[in-house]
């Protein structure tokens, strides 16, 4: 059984708690710098708005840390606003959070709630599974040279990508499918 | 019509832990976004403004919130009158993302809500009780907050909505499954809703505290009667600071169950909204729209 904390600042981290719980591990809020110290075997970084969670981070004195920990090979997953904390490059927009991933990533990339849609598509090494995008980013760019690996891409977009220890979704796997974290737990 | 509405209970879900602030310009949305808010709420004039005025309470220009748009990157939310659907296309063509069914405002209809489910866009509406609640969900409502008591800086209302809908869900929760059916019928909702909450011991969709919060124990407060978030209407720019007032909210909402750091947070905040009491109140805008 692997413990996994849950990066519960703000945005939809109940939910990914709850597919920990159910795959059979343990899922343990991280809100304070102090559940930092926890001993940990992975990291969600929950969907939400990129810049409260960003902002918290930064106050919370979380932010160094964490990327210290992660940049240690701690296994992490971003999904939506988690995936634009991790990248290092943010199109049209001058913030950088944990700036990680070698990734290009654009915000509100399909435009408003009325832009939210859902699909089936396939995410490589798990094969057709229901994403969800909520007022969601894509990856406009990666860098393979520095080992990052594009996991799935709809409508010619890239919405999920792997580098080493580090998992990023634009989509929402917490909200109808388990298969992603079974993925992330096997980092 | 089925996936818009899933889609759109889950942007609320994406709000929850956050706080959505009133803002009735440009600037003070980029106040509050920069000050942590998940989300804001376009008007015009904020509640305590609107309860200070009277007249009829209308939904604001579209101009302003396009402009409150192009401001912010974090969701826009815009009210509408009770029953006013006219008001609500208005704001799904200009592709607001929420919107808030708000007896904030002069109610239009003193029957009927409007029936959220032809709508593309979210609606979040008030509720008192569990009643209330359910069938603002069954008219198609992605989130609920509480009524509270817009404009006045006092939490008492709120607190005992939220306090009411949280005892009748355990009340729901403890009923034998033959008793559902009467349980239905009190609410005026369907049983597949009351069964829903039977089962699962919570709404079907987020439910978020709202009216008269002005301080971050106010804030934290609702969060641990069971609030998955918080509305701040007129606490925030009717403040001495509303920057650091707001910035506070936003951490005592992460940290609701952290006493110290809640202490931290409420120092040196300048004035809070001065407030009317509930005995002073001449207009209870809870009351409208059951």
């Amino acid at each position: 059984m692997k413990q996994i904390g849950v990066l519960a600042l703000q945005g939809a981290f109940a939910e990914h708690i709850q597919v920990v719980e159910q795959l059979g591990h343990r899922a343990l809020e991280l809100r304070q710098r102090r559940d930092l110290n926890n001993s940990l075997d992975g990291i969600i970084i929950p969907g939400g708005e990129s810049t409260v969670i960003g902002k918290l981070l930064k106050e919370l004195d979380m932010l160094d840390y964490l990327r210290h920990i992660i940049r240690d090979g701690l296994p992490v997953m971003g999904t939506c606003a988690g995936m634009i904390l991790l990248a290092k490059e943010i199109s049209y927009d001058s913030s950088r959070y944990l700036s990680l991933m070698d990734i290009r990533v654009r915000r509100n990339a399909y435009g408003r709630q009325l832009g939210s849609f859902s699909v089936d598509s396939i995410f490589r090494g798990i094969g057709k599974i229901t994403m969800t995008f909520i007022r969601a980013p894509y990856i406009e760019e990666v860098n393979e040279g520095a080992g990052v690996e594009i996991l799935a891409t709809v409508n010619d977009k890239i919405v999920a990508a792997r580098q080493k220890n580090m998992l990023a979704t634009a989509f929402h796997p917490e909200l109808n499918c388990l298969d992603v974290h079974k993925y992330f737990l096997n980092i | 019509m089925e996936n818009r509405y899933e889609l759109n209970k889950n942007l609320a879900q994406m709000l929850k832990g956050g706080v959505i602030m009133d803002v009735s310009s440009p600037e003070q949305a980029r106040v509050a976004e920069a000050a942590g808010a998940c989300a804001v709420m376009a008007l015009e004039r904020i509640p305590a403004d609107i309860r200070a005025s009277g007249g009829v309470a209308r939904m604001s220009d579209p101009r302003l919130i396009k402009e409150i748009q192009r401001a912010v990157s974090i969701p826009v939310m815009a009210k509408v009158r009770i029953g006013h659907f006219a008001e609500a296309q208005i704001l799904q063509a200009i592709e607001i993302d929420f919107i808030d069914e708000s007896e904030v405002l002069s109610p239009a209809d003193d029957l009927h809500h409007i029936d959220k489910r032809k709508f593309k866009v979210p609606f979040v509406c008030g509720a008192k009780d569990l009643g209330e609640a359910l069938r603002r969900i069954n008219e198609g409502a992605a989130m609920i907050r509480t009524k509270g008591e817009p404009g006045t800086g006092d939490i008492v209302q709120a607190v005992r909505h939220l306090r009411l809908i949280m005892k009748q869900i355990r009340q729901l929760q403890s009923m034998r499954e033959d008793e559902l059916y009467n349980a239905a019928k009190e609410f005026q909702v369907p049983y597949e809703l009351v069964s829903y909450v039977h089962k699962n011991g919570k709404l079907p969709v987020v439910n978020f505290a709202a009216g008269g919060v002005a301080t971050p124990a106010d804030a934290a407060l609702l969060m641990q009667l069971g609030a998955e978030g918080v509305f701040v209407g007129s606490g925030i720019f009717k403040s001495g600071n509303p920057f650091k007032r707001a910035q506070a909210i936003v951490k005592a909402v992460t940290n609701f169950n952290d006493p110290s750091i809640l202490a931290e947070v409420s120092e040196d905040l300048g004035e809070a909204m001065v407030g009317i009491n509930e005995q002073e109140i001449e207009l209870l805008m809870s009351m409208r729209g059951v």
